[in-house]
């Protein structure tokens, strides 16, 4: 299916609530689940998530979302996820990918980090402009998902964490917005977003970013300041 | 997490110039990250084996290609596993500094070859599959990350069973010109 026609397919309210859900989620999803979160029927939910489907924007599996198997076990449900491929529509039609990899190529060879980090850092100052340094991690959830980064809340994961009280979260971004270049580059392109966000959300505020890459995710993640010293 | 179900692993040698001499004050935030680094590689998915010079913890010391050129060299299960460690961990954000401390590559610096499960990849070894690739560019005998070749098509190749002979090279290319 061409972009255009996935893309359309999500003209459907429902169909598009149902489509975000399941992006949201980072994981599988089953019918029923789904249905609930957006206040639909299983039946129209069902329904809407296979032409999801069709249109090449979720793909569907089987699980015993019990845990159980053997006899008794029950049918296995349909589960759905969130397809990883991109899909684009420009009219007139533009191609800003292929001018970001060849810069990015270009960038590479000439190991223009330090300058291109400059000027992410800069834009980032710019989009801030002269709003006061981001106040806490909600606010950073929110300027970072206006931003495509699909940032969720985690407690914080490693190993060194305090067992009291006081637990600070930690946001991590789901989604890279910058993948097909970051992908190729990754030293250049992440650096560059890390610098990006830095001056977004400042160095010295009470959120702070910093690199923390994982398989599958954006390489940056926001910490509180005052609770996560390293 | 030596024992693998693998038939072949993928070895990974790359080499990077020192902008400074390793004691140089300039180069601090690198040695001190030399050890956190290489403990988190050994405990990533898929790691099987890397260089250590004999005595040491690392393989900082050896210069078979220059006396401001330092190697690395190391294994793992699949080219995905060495992928996500090398820049989908914390060794991402040391590569994000890497023109603090190197100089920028003119030639390829990094190459990627097959080896059957098990065999321990010497440094003349990847010194060749290294030129191999400088002189024939990406090949199932040594490649890179943007042009990474299956196991099964090195092995159609016979380029990955370079364990004690050199690079033997049968198909296209000028063969094995001196390594080092």
């Amino acid at each position: 299916m061409e972009d255009i026609d996935a893309i359309a397919a999500l003209q459907d309210p429902v169909r598009r609530r149902l489509y975000e859900y399941v992006a949201a989620q980072g994981r599988e999803v089953g019918r029923n689940e789904a249905a609930e979160a957006t206040g639909v029927t299983r039946t129209l939910a069902a329904h809407h998530l296979d032409k999801l489907t069709e249109a090449g924007l979720l793909e569907s599996g089987s699980r015993r979302l019990t845990g159980r198997s053997g006899p008794g076990a029950g049918r296995p449900a349909k589960v759905y996820t969130r397809v990883r491929q991109e899909r684009t529509v420009s009219l007139p039609a533009r191609d800003y990918r292929t001018a970001a990899e060849l810069l990015a190529e270009a960038a590479e060879e000439a190991g223009l980090d330090a300058g291109l980090s400059a000027a992410a850092r800069r834009r980032g100052e710019a989009l801030r402009a002269t709003a006061p340094p981001c106040a806490d991690l909600d606010e950073a959830v929110r300027l970072l998902a206006a931003r495509g980064y699909e940032p969720y809340t985690t407690d914080t994961d490693d190993d060194t964490g305090d067992p009291g009280g006081g637990r600070a979260g930690v946001v991590r971004l789901r989604n890279c917005p910058f993948h097909s270049v970051a992908e190729r580059f990754p030293p250049l392109v992440c650096g560059m977003n890390l610098a990006l966000l830095e001056g977004l959300f400042g160095t010295d505020g009470p959120v702070r970013a910093r690199m923390d890459p994982r398989p599958g995710e954006c390489c940056v993640v926001l910490e509180d300041s005052k609770n996560n010293e390293h | 997490m030596t024992a693998s179900r693998h038939a072949f692993h993928i070895a990974q040698f790359n080499l990077a110039r020192l902008l400074h001499p390793l004691d140089d004050p300039r180069l601090a935030s690198f040695v001190e990250l030399l050890d956190p680094v290489n403990a988190a590689a050994d405990a990533a998915p898929g790691f099987v084996w890397r260089l250590t010079e004999d005595g040491a913890n690392d393989a900082i010391g050896l210069r078979p290609a220059g006396e401001d050129v330092i190697i690395n060299m190391s294994v793992w299960e699949t080219p995905r596993a060495l992928w996500d460690f090398t820049y989908r961990s914390g060794h991402l954000d040391t590569m994000r500094r890497r023109r603090e401390w190197f100089e920028r590559h003119l030639e390829a610096h990094l190459v990627l070859w097959w080896i059957p499960a098990g065999h321990r990849p010497t440094v003349e070894e990847a010194m060749e599959r290294l030129t191999d690739l400088r002189q024939n560019g990406p090949s199932p005998r040594a490649f890179t990350f943007a042009s990474v070749f299956t196991a099964a098509e090195s092995a159609a190749e016979g380029s990955a069973h370079a364990a004690q002979t050199p690079v033997a090279a049968p198909a296209a290319g000028s063969g094995g010109t001196s390594g080092a």
